[in-house]
């Protein structure tokens, strides 16, 4: 019963590979794009504006390597997150570096227990050096999706 | 050893159990028995009490209040920020664990040991801030609700409907075919919402103060904030009166016997005896003096015949206090002077010059907090952003009660802002020597305003001022705490 929406939550069209930006905005951008083409945002501005409110409050980058823009949002149609790996980094305003791994977590505003529940637990995986590790090798986005489907089981 | 934690943060979706997950791993890598309650958004499901009850230590880490906290009475706890418990796990586990035997005691009465007296002015900031939010929260669903269906009243049946007897009159005549019965109705439920404004204000303020035992003393010292004219500035005083009698009550050591009826009879009892009795005897007497001096000053300063400065006098009343003495005062002012003149047919009379300045000034408060919502989101809490789309309705009706959710949670800032737009606004309309006859209304009425388009010009010119100040002054003493955040993020 869990598989479609982990299938809901990232699929390789939201995932992007070898990332390039220079800003934290640039890349919160180009992922939030990802999620308005496959519909799963409504109004990419709007999704922004509410994930630049979130960050304005902590910057979001965390020890580690990643960075995890996320936002509670109206505009947003469906759990999901997207995903970018980055050889150079973006800086997320974490202390020990720039974030190699960024996770773009969109969550409707009125999303019930469930589908949290899959992020909760997403969340929790990230904490994990060796899950992190597996996400930075995979060669391509398919390999992406399919790893964090197969890790947040709930 | 056996460590229970909770952790929370501001959006509930990342950090809360990345978090929690973090003290898991460091716990159980360290050797102890460690369980984590995430007060997120996918719920929480509170630890056992067993559990609680059998651990040596606790850990929040927490960037909200810590939900039903008194479960974990008498624990030795250690209090530290979200992103911490993520970044330095392992330390957090290491410091809660060595500092069991001289940490303070959770609902005890020593306060959680800082470092630095900078840090704590700063927490003490911050906890100010959550329960003024907290109370607020509570409160806008009642505004919002309350304020529209005013509004509504004014659309079906004109500003009439709130002169003298019209609504009663409607009521009692009960005539389901009559639109006006409609307004009567409509006003009579947005007035009765209303009623419960300051009462939810300073009760959930209480509660997020001291919990549940705050609640009664806070919603009575609310009302009877009302009852002496003291406006939404005495149920924030009455909030933090009820709340810190409520806790005071709560540590005290009683004897056995008494414990049962403490929370459901002695706390609400006291607390609320000691809250409504502080607000009656110390302001009741003052406010009615208050008001008796400004309304001779007043008096005086219209008969000087200097609108312009009159405009900017009543501008200030009107949105210092909304709803409260000063603001009372400066409305009352206003409808006396109309009452007077039922007969001038000279439009720009002073008296209707006066009227028109205080409702525009009136107006202006909601409006300008609703653009700046919109110029600025990111200024703003969800809630309040929530609370900007029904402010630009109550505003056009010139329901100023909009606004008192924004200067509740941040008095200091907001409502100077929101004075000097006002007075703006009032020194404008006495400049251009425009006149009402109606006493509320807002855009209902504005047809009825001697020259509606400047009118509608100094409205918007005051809300324009009001919201850029607002922005200003939420910018100035913002950026300082925002940096000090990060950098505690950073440290940690």
């Amino acid at each position: 019963m869990t598989d479609i929406q982990n299938l809901a939550l990232t699929s390789e069209d939201i995932v992007i590979v070898g990332l390039v930006a220079e800003t934290k905005e640039d890349a919160t951008r180009q992922l939030a794009q990802t999620l308005a083409a496959a519909g799963r945002v409504t109004d990419l501005e709007g999704f922004l504006e509410d994930v630049q409110a979130r960050e304005a409050q902590m910057a979001t980058g965390l020890p580690g390597g990643i960075g995890i823009p996320h936002a509670r949002s109206a505009h947003v149609t469906v759990p999901s997150v997207a995903v970018a790996t980055s050889e150079k980094g973006v800086n997320f305003g974490a202390a020990d570096g720039p974030a190699h791994l960024i996770f773009l977590i969109a969550a409707p505003d009125g999303s019930d227990d469930k589908h949290l529940h899959i992020l909760a637990s997403l969340a929790r995986k990230l904490v994990h050096e060796d899950f992190r590790q597996s996400l930075r090798e995979a060669r391509n986005g398919a390999d992406i999706a399919e790893i964090i489907k197969r890790e947040v089981q709930q | 050893m056996k460590i229970v934690a909770v952790t929370s943060c501001i959006t509930g979706i990342a950090h809360t159990y990345m978090a929690a997950e973090a003290l898991e791993q460091a716990g159980k890598k360290a050797g102890y028995e460690i369980s984590v309650e995430t007060q997120g958004s996918a719920g929480s499901t509170p630890l056992p009490q067993a559990v609680i009850d059998a651990a040596d230590v606790v850990i929040f880490a927490t960037d909200l209040e810590v939900k039903d906290k008194n479960r974990f009475n008498g624990k030795p706890f250690l209090q530290i920020g979200v992103s911490k418990a993520l970044a330095e796990a392992e330390a957090v586990i290491a410091s809660a664990v060595a500092s069991i035997s001289s940490a303070p005691l959770v609902g005890g009465s020593a306060g959680p040991r800082l470092s630095t007296k900078v840090v704590a002015n700063e927490r003490t900031a911050t906890r100010i801030r959550k329960w003024l939010m907290t109370g607020v929260s509570y409160m806008i669903p009642f505004v919002a609700a309350g304020g529209i269906l005013i509004a509504l009243a004014f659309l079906l049946g004109g500003y009439e409907i709130a002169l003298g007897t019209a609504k009663d009159d409607a009521l009692a005549a009960g005539n389901l075919a009559d639109v006006h019965y409609w307004a009567a109705l409509c006003l009579a439920i947005g007035g009765t919402a209303f009623g419960f404004l300051l009462p939810v204000l300073s009760g959930f303020i209480a509660f997020a103060i001291a919990d549940r035992p705050g609640l009664v003393p806070g919603f009575v010292g609310g009302a009877v904030a009302g009852a002496v004219g003291a406006g939404f500035l005495g149920a924030l005083i009455t909030g933090f009166l009820g709340g810190f009698s409520a806790l005071g009550l709560s540590r005290l050591k009683v004897p056995n016997w008494l414990k049962p009826v403490m929370p459901v009879v002695l706390i609400p009892l006291v607390a609320s005896l000691v809250t409504g009795g502080l607000m009656f005897i110390v302001l009741g007497a003052p406010i009615k003096a208050l008001m008796d001096a400004l309304t001779a000053g007043l008096t005086q300063l219209a008969d000087s015949g200097n609108l312009p400065l009159v405009g900017l006098v009543l501008g200030l009343m009107m949105a210092f206090d909304m709803g409260g003495p000063v603001n009372k005062v400066a409305y009352l002012f206003a409808t006396g002077l109309l009452a007077t003149q039922l007969a001038n047919t000279n439009p720009t009379d002073p008296s209707f010059v006066i009227m028109a300045m205080v409702m525009a000034a009136g107006m202006t408060p909601p409006l300008g907090l609703a653009l700046a919502t919109v110029l600025r989101k990111h200024l703003f809490s969800n809630a309040e952003r929530q609370n900007g789309k029904a402010a630009w309705l109550l505003g056009a009706f010139f329901i100023t009660e909009g606004a008192i959710p924004f200067a509740a949670a941040d008095p200091i800032r907001v409502i100077p802002s929101i004075m000097i737009g006002s007075s703006f606004t009032g020194a404008l309309v006495g400049f251009f020597n425009i006149g009402l006859r109606a006493p509320h209304g807002g855009l209902v009425v504005f047809p009825l305003v001697s020259n509606p388009l400047l009118y509608i010009l100094a409205v918007v010119l005051g809300t324009v001022v009001t919201a850029l100040l607002v922005i200003v002054a939420k910018n100035i003493k913002r950026n300082p705490a925002t940096s000090d955040e990060a950098l505690e993020a950073a440290i940690a």
